[in-house]
């Protein structure tokens, strides 16, 4: 790991656009990272070196010229493969995309392209974004790098990986039940869930439509807080997109001040079954905001124990619908098709080879939720939980201003050990699902290590929809107060791959 | 009340999923203890409570009447599995509309 | 999939002893200049594939966004048929695989249309008059159109036997109205005749609204007729079935009428109806059993998530509804009024397709007694002839509203006029250039008339001498004399005063 690859986002622009290095040696300095480290982490599944390349040279040539930079011009970022990108295949981690191209750019995407960052590649994930370990992709797992034989958490699990692994100091993943906090949350870095709507699902291959987030990843806050920023705001090609200003997430990274702020401890999310360490550093952490001036009280959301049922009844019909396209006929895999077999059957063909076993698990929860005679029961009922969800969050924003929770029960669990088992799967998402449900942001900042196996633990941080800077206000102090007791960032603590 | 696998294999249908014996039964136990657990959500009561199906209370997003450039046929077929005549070419229909 | 031998009973038979309901559904391609959900063109016969773009084909990723110009077309059709419309509603998916389907969903609306509960009066012919029908409109909704499959390697260009299908997505998207009538009881006999005056009346209500060009033949309007049986006074109504590939006005009218027969012997046979698909033969007249609906389908509905709810405004609303234009019944009154004609007249106008051609010709000059006078004379003639509509005639109406004038100047007689307007059918241009090219004009000048009339009166003695004695109604052959010796070019009242003038003269 060379100097450059160690270096935060807001370094590395900074340094590009005083000219003390050229967004070429940035680019070379991470895709030279990335063959080193990529054999045994397996963070990306398609890296393009000549277009990053290309792309540094574009915003060389234009700090040459004497014309204005973005933020985050010239530093390199990982793509989760959920994203279109129209000069990289694009596969969502299954096998029924393999080879893909897509002839267009996600807004996120272009967005990214357009303030100079540079896509280094497209990163692995569970299959459509289902699951909490990126064992679900059909390309084989990503390995957490503080523990190679362990997950790196998931859906996001590349993007995670690649930035843990300074592969990248920028990732970007999606949230539809956790998947950028828990993932940031088992690999010690930061990783935020907009306020639904806050950042563009155009060009975003569709799981759950009104729970699919994009969002950032990255070793700090600030950085966090950039990309989010670079990110988010209104699309007019995506109606469910939030027609208001991006919160001031940089802005808010920088004040790191909670005095005087009210902050919930969720009852229901600090419990039973949770890792014992990943409860103590969580306690621990709210100590610490207590000293540095915030009021801290407990808060019920007595219907956030309903949450996990009622995303898992949500997520899975919207996604059987989804999901239905990939019939062959148009693109993607197709398989069957000798000349002897109807459409119908080469559709559900293709289906079974293309689709991994958590995707046709959830494809028929989602059917059978859906299926008349059910729905009511099932689907209907778990929109109506949803609403009582939303309802107990804006109780308890009427008495706090952030409501917080570890972001996951436990620490990285080893390869394989849920991969059979999908309720205790499932499980991981116990803390994050509430704010998916309820469309509010929340963001994962590491708190330090569980005691029994040294692994890292996420504190999670939530506000109301639209109050994402609150988020980065809290995290940026906390991440200031641990890394001054720490003596550094977290990562440095890490005996695997991290240094 | 247990889900079968003829169930299963119903919903396999629906959904277009050719799956094999051994994975209809395989997946009968998965969805059972899934669906068991789910069920939870009945337990609430919700009379009176409006389902909630957007995170952000907004209406009428529109677009205007106006044309927007679209793709070229070749970039339109080129992904795609067989093509002929500019058009994609599909197996033989059983079903009909 | 062959029907066992079909029974069919004779239609009065059939009405003798069973009660049908029919209901219609009738999907109408919005004339938008783009699609539902995205800004692709909604142009007819492009090249295949070649209007399409990542949302209107569904790639992964896609997200819909509503044509607002499509929602008020609904909301215009919706006031237009007396429905209320919805102050909040959504879209919704509706479920299924398909070929011609991009996302294998169809964005929809299923328990919140747009436009609910609404009529349109119809009025049909019964054996003692004419009868007013109210056919309610249980909803009027919005959704997306599918693409459109060739069928390859089959005897018929169907399904059935193909080897393989070729898909072309332009269509796709397109924004496709869908209005729903509320069954219609009690039609007796009548009901295929409902069924087609219904949609004929419908087509033209949305012709006038200037939301869709409506033509049946480009399948920018499409219709599903619902028909079933009950025995004569039982309480309950029949099971019914769903006939598709009904392509015309009198494919309504047809489908309708086999449906009853074919299901009146279904029962007289014993045998109970299936609640299925039909498909309708244009060639044989005749419904073939298509996609059983017994097991229906199971859409598993639910709200679009990728969509927001629609929620037309009262103001919204109050715009539309004073933007629209005059519709047909109204304005078929204000013309009755404005033209002083009986009920009869106006409905003879109709049923000759005429309306429009007489409102024009009036609008080009005309008198509404010429204008009539001509369409519903001469040129139906014409038409029958021909065995074409009155509209397809190669003349328009600024040209019968000229030789309308022409006969009023007397430049022309009727016969002339008649004439003129057959060259003008052939082709030759307009009045005025024919009668220049043809020399077709009545002859006007007294002179030349005086001469032809002098010489049949020498050719006629006998007549000559009938009318000296009094019986001045015999000069009635002596004008065809002289129309016939001028080519029909004289005026012939004026032949006949002079022809008396000339014989009380000599």
């Amino acid at each position: 790991m060379t100097e450059l690859t160690a270096m935060t986002a807001a370094e590395l622009a900074a340094a590009v656009a005083a000219g003390e290095v050229t967004a070429q040696e940035v680019t070379k300095a991470h895709l030279d990272r990335i063959a080193a480290v990529e054999p045994q982490v397996h963070a990306f599944l398609h890296v393009a070196a000549d277009q990053a390349l290309a792309a540094a040279r574009a915003v060389d040539d234009r700090r040459a010229a004497g014309m204005p930079l973005g933020p985050l011009a010239g530093v390199p970022l990982a793509l989760k493969d959920v994203l279109t990108t129209a000069d990289m295949p694009t596969t969502a981690g299954s096998r029924i995309l393999d080879g893909w191209q897509p002839p267009y750019d996600a807004t996120v995407t272009r967005r990214l392209r357009e303030a100079g960052v540079i896509i280094l590649g497209k990163t692995n994930m569970d299959e459509f974004a289902m699951g909490s370990s990126t064992e679900n992709s059909a390309f084989g797992p990503t390995h957490n790098p503080w523990d190679l034989s362990r997950v790196p958490g998931g859906s996001s699990g590349g993007s995670s990986a690649a930035v843990t692994a300074y592969e990248a100091p920028l990732a970007i993943g999606t949230d539809t039940g956790g998947s950028i906090r828990q993932p940031a949350a088992v690999c010690g870095i930061v990783g935020a869930k907009p306020t639904y709507g806050g950042s563009s699902r155009y060009g975003l291959i569709a799981f759950a439509s009104s729970l699919d987030t994009p969002g950032p990843l990255a070793r700090t806050v600030l950085d966090a807080a950039l990309l989010h920023e670079a990110i988010s705001g209104h699309d007019p090609c995506d109606s469910t997109s939030v027609n208001a200003p991006v919160p001031p997430v940089v802005a808010a990274a920088r004040q790191a001040d909670v005095g005087g702020l009210r902050i919930g401890v969720v009852s229901e999310l600090s419990g039973d079954g949770y890792q014992p360490g990943v409860l103590a550093r969580f306690g621990e952490t709210v100590e610490l905001l207590e000293s540095l001036g915030a009021k801290v009280v407990e808060v019920s959301c007595p219907h956030f124990t309903y949450a996990l049922s009622a995303y898992y009844l949500i997520a899975p019909s919207e996604c059987s619908s989804n999901l239905a396209r990939f019939d062959a006929m148009r693109y993607g895999l197709r398989v069957g098709d000798d000349g002897t077999r109807s459409a119908e059957e080469v559709m559900a063909l293709t289906r079974a080879q293309g689709f991994g076993a958590e995707v046709k698990r959830r494809i028929m929860l989602g059917t059978y939720a859906l299926s008349s005679g059910y729905y009511d029961a099932y689907y209907g009922k778990a929109q109506q939980v949803r609403t009582l969800v939303t309802r107990d969050f804006d109780a308890a924003f009427e008495q706090v201003d952030v409501l917080v929770s570890p972001t996951t029960p436990t620490t990285a669990f080893p390869i394989g050990e849920r991969a059979d088992d999908p309720m205790a799967m499932y499980l991981a998402d116990l803390c994050t699902i509430p704010s998916d449900l309820a469309g509010n942001a929340a963001l994962s900042v590491p708190c330090g290590l569980a005691p029994e196996d040294g692994l890292p633990v996420g504190f999670q941080i939530m506000a109301p929809a639209l109050g994402d800077d609150r988020l980065y206000r809290v995290a940026a102090a906390v991440e200031a107060a641990l890394e001054d007791r720490w003596g550094g960032p977290l990562l440095a603590q890490s005996k695997g791959l991290g240094r | 009340m247990p889900i079968t696998r003829d169930e299963v294999a119903h919903l396999a249908g629906l959904s277009r999923l050719a799956l094999t014996e051994a994975e209809l039964e395989h997946f009968a136990e998965q969805l059972d203890v899934i669906i068991t657990s789910v069920a939870r959500v009945q337990e609430v009561a919700a009379d009176g409570i409006a389902p909630m199906t957007h995170a952000v209370p907004v209406v009428n997003v529109f677009r205007e009447d106006v044309e927007v450039p679209c793709l070229a046929q070749e970039v339109v077929l080129s992904q795609a599995p067989a093509a002929e005549q500019g058009r994609f070419r599909v197996p033989r229909i059983l079903t009909e509309d | 999939m062959t029907d066992l031998a079909t029974t069919l009973v004779p239609y009065d038979e059939a009405l003798a002893r069973y009660e049908p309901v029919i209901g219609l559904e009738t999907h109408v391609e919005l004339g938008t200049a783009t699609k539902m959900f995205c800004g692709c063109r909604t142009v007819f016969g492009a090249e295949p594939n070649s209007e399409v773009c990542p949302v209107c084909l569904g790639l992964p990723g896609s997200l819909p966004v509503a044509n607002r110009a499509a929602i008020e077309y609904t909301i215009r059709i919706g006031l237009a048929l007396n429905c209320s419309i919805s102050s909040w509603c959504r879209f919704a998916r509706k479920n299924y695989f398909y070929p011609d389907m991009p996302k294998d969903f169809q964005i929809s609306q299923y328990d919140e249309p747009l436009c609910t509960d609404g009529w349109l009066d119809i009025t049909v012919r019964d054996t003692v008059g004419d009868r007013q029908v109210r056919i309610g409109i249980e909803r009027v909704h919005l959704e997306e159109d599918t693409g459109k499959s060739l069928h390859v390697g089959g005897a018929t260009g169907r399904i059935h036997g193909a080897d393989y299908s070729l898909v072309d997505y332009n269509r796709a998207g397109i924004p496709l109205v869908e209005v729903v009538t509320k069954p219609v009881p009690g039609a007796g006999a009548l009901a295929p005749e409902i069924g087609r005056v219904y949609v004929t009346e419908l087509r033209e209500l949305l012709r006038a609204l200037d939301v869709s060009d409506v033509r049946m033949e480009e399948g920018s309007l499409r219709c599903d007729v619902n028909t079933s049986i009950a025995p004569a006074g039982s309480a309950q109504w029949g099971t019914r079935t769903e006939t598709k590939n009904v392509n015309s006005l009198r494919s309504v009218e047809r489908a309708i009428r086999f449906e009853i027969q074919r299901q009146a012997g279904v029962l007289d046979a014993g045998g109970r109806i299936v609640q299925e698909t039909r498909h309708f033969h244009e060639d044989t007249g005749t419904t073939t059993a298509g996609r059983s609906k017994e097991e229906a389908q199971d859409y598993r509905y639910f709200p679009e998530p990728d969509l927001v709810p629609v929620a037309p405004s009262p103001e919204w609303v109050a715009q539309i509804k004073a933007a629209l234009p005059e519709l047909p019944a109204a304005r078929r009154v204000r013309l009755q009024a404005e033209w002083g004609l009986t009920d009869l007249d106006m409905a003879a106008l109709r049923n000759a397709g005429a309306l429009e051609l007489v409102e024009q010709t009036v609008a080009a000059g005309a008198s509404a007694a010429d204008a009539r006078k001509w369409w519903l004379g001469e040129l139906a003639r014409r038409a029958n002839e021909q065995g074409t509509e009155l509209a397809a005639l190669p003349v328009t109406p600024a040209q019968v509203a000229r030789v309308a004038e022409l006969v009023s100047s007397k430049t022309l007689n009727d016969k002339l006029a008649r004439q003129v307007l057959d060259f003008v059918l052939a082709g030759e241009g307009d009045p005025d250039e024919i009668i220049a090219a043809r020399g077709l004009a009545v002859v006007s000048d007294d002179g030349a008339l005086i001469a032809v009339v002098d010489e049949v009166i020498a050719a006629s003695p006998d007549i000559v001498a009938k009318i000296r004695d009094g019986k001045t109604a015999a000069a009635g052959a002596l004008v065809g004399s002289v129309m016939k010796a001028t080519r029909g070019q004289a005026d012939a009242s004026r032949a006949r005063e002079l022809i008396l003038e000339r014989i009380a003269a000599s």
